[in-house]
């Protein structure tokens, strides 16, 4: 099931590990994105670093990790093609972490309590 | 504090536009996206609303249009007695310590001039222009305005109002749209042919409709105003142009004519024409220059910019930036110190020094028809 962060990224934690991408509210609210900076796999992140950044047409923006982990893959693509992230941002991965403590995925927001909390 | 609304406001809400607060004025930044109408005011016709600009008639009261020239001349150092009826001209307001209060465009109309100003500066500019003698200053709030801007606007235009087609880059003159006179220039603001068209608030909707309904017009806001605007190197009040930098400094010698300089038989007369004069013969601290940035992260305004990978003293700012979509990179405007940029230089992003290649302005070449 996935799992949200008031930030608008959204968690899968159906796999091996977690992937990572960012919501359709926030695709839309950034615009035309331009460029991604993509984390290294292995690194070990704690919640609250930012992971990613995005630069859009309009903002620099950015990902923060919602849960402690190891980076454990990065969606190369998007390196030459941040713009695919517009055009399917729900279906679009932007890393997988490992998560040190899978725990914390249950203090993030379900489908629900995203979609109430930006209305 | 409620915002401002244009007489499009309904027409944006209903195509989808995103509108957002704009110096006052709530007005869409995108419709479909920034990127796609940027390239489509490249190739094909978008309508903007820039209603928000301040639409401004100066009189003589005296009925003689160069008393109004003349009074005009003591804020603007543009040459306003020059300008021949039927065309418009780029001016500035200035300082008296040299710095700009604002840009805008002046267009003769036989009886009265018509001046247009950035919304954000209307008040200061009105304030400033009410302080002149034997004129009246007249705030239109009646008008909205329309740019039709790309390649197929003149085609566009010229079904709705008959004779645009035959105007030159910079005429303003008026016409009739359905009956309606409406005042149509030759100019814009993203370096593409365009037309700017003032129409009373009660026609506009009509006319957007009617433009709209044509297969190579769509809506444009102002994302792409800003990322057009920044391909064709032109600066924007706030950004390249505040009262802290001068006419030299944002590159805008050219909007001094000849006439208004040491030595023209009407030099000097307005705010700051000393330090202007000054820094025109011998050079002005600071230069505005534009820049290629290498990769893919575009760099924002305030970051700032070094003369190479390890200094710490940094030799300007960004002015402003972001992504060409024509180029297909990120572009930028810095004012750095003057002579300090070699070939090539380093802003600064998220704490990482950037390369960026000094390049001739505009990015993008201009397509006017002149």
């Amino acid at each position: 099931m996935l799992k949200f962060t008031p930030d608008h990224e959204w968690l899968d934690p159906t796999g091996d590990d977690v992937a990572v991408g960012i919501t359709e509210h926030a695709a839309s609210e950034l615009g035309d994105i331009v460029f991604i900076e993509l984390p290294t796999v292995g690194d070990s992140v704690s919640k609250g670093d930012e992971v990613v950044a995005i630069d859009s047409t309009k903002a620099a923006s950015g990902i923060t990790a919602a849960i402690d982990g190891v980076i454990t893959a990065v969606n190369e693509t998007l390196v030459d093609a941040p713009e695919s992230v517009n055009a399917d941002p729900m279906g679009t991965w932007f890393f997988r972490i490992d998560p040190t403590d899978p725990a914390q995925l249950d203090d993030l927001l379900d489908e629900a309590a995203y979609q109430a909390l930006i209305g | 504090m409620s915002l401002k609304t244009t007489a499009l406001h309904a027409l944006h809400t209903e195509l989808g536009g995103r509108l957002v607060d704009f110096a006052g004025w709530e007005l869409p930044v995108q419709f479909t996206g920034g990127i796609a109408e940027h390239q489509h005011t490249r190739t094909a016709a978008s309508l903007f609303d820039v209603s928000h600009m301040g639409q401004v008639l100066v009189t003589a009261t005296s009925g003689d249009l160069a008393d109004a020239a003349a009074a005009l001349e003591t804020l603007i150092p543009a040459s306003v007695a020059g300008l021949a009826e039927g065309r418009q001209r780029y001016g500035l307001l200035t300082t008296p310590d040299g710095g700009i209060v604002d840009d805008l465009m002046f267009a003769n109309h036989g009886d009265r001039f018509l001046i247009v100003l950035n919304a954000a500066r209307t008040d200061v500019d009105l304030a400033l222009l009410n302080t002149l003698d034997g004129v009246t200053i007249d705030l239109l709030t009646d008008r909205a305005l329309l740019a039709l801007q790309g390649p197929l606007a003149a085609d566009a235009l010229e079904r709705l109002i008959p004779g645009v087609a035959e105007l030159k880059f910079m005429d303003s003159v008026t016409l009739d749209f359905d009956g309606v006179p409406v005042w149509v220039s030759r100019s814009g603001y993203t370096g593409e042919d365009g037309f700017e068209v003032s129409i009373p608030n009660a026609e506009a909707e009509a006319f957007a409709r009617a433009l709209l309904a044509m297969d190579e017009v769509a809506p444009a806001g102002l994302g792409a105003r800003d990322s057009l605007r920044l391909e064709a190197g032109m600066p924007l009040y706030g950004h390249e142009l505040t009262v802290d930098i001068t006419p030299a400094e944002a590159g805008l010698g050219w909007a001094i004519q000849k006439v208004r300089r040491p030595g023209g038989s009407r030099a000097g007369g307005y705010p700051g024409a000393d330090t202007i004069s000054a820094q025109l013969a011998d050079g002005a601290p600071r230069e505005r220059i534009g820049l290629r940035i290498e990769g893919r992260a575009p760099v924002r305004e305030g970051a700032p910019v070094f003369a190479d990978a390890e200094s710490t003293t940094p030799i300007g700012v960004i002015t402003s930036g972001g992504f060409s979509p024509t180029l297909g990179g990120p572009i930028a405007m810095a004012l750095v110190d003057t002579g300090s940029a070699g070939a090539t230089v380093y802003p600064e992003v998220r704490g990482r020094r950037v390369a960026a290649t000094v390049t001739p302005m505009p990015f993008v070449r201009h397509n006017y028809h002149r």
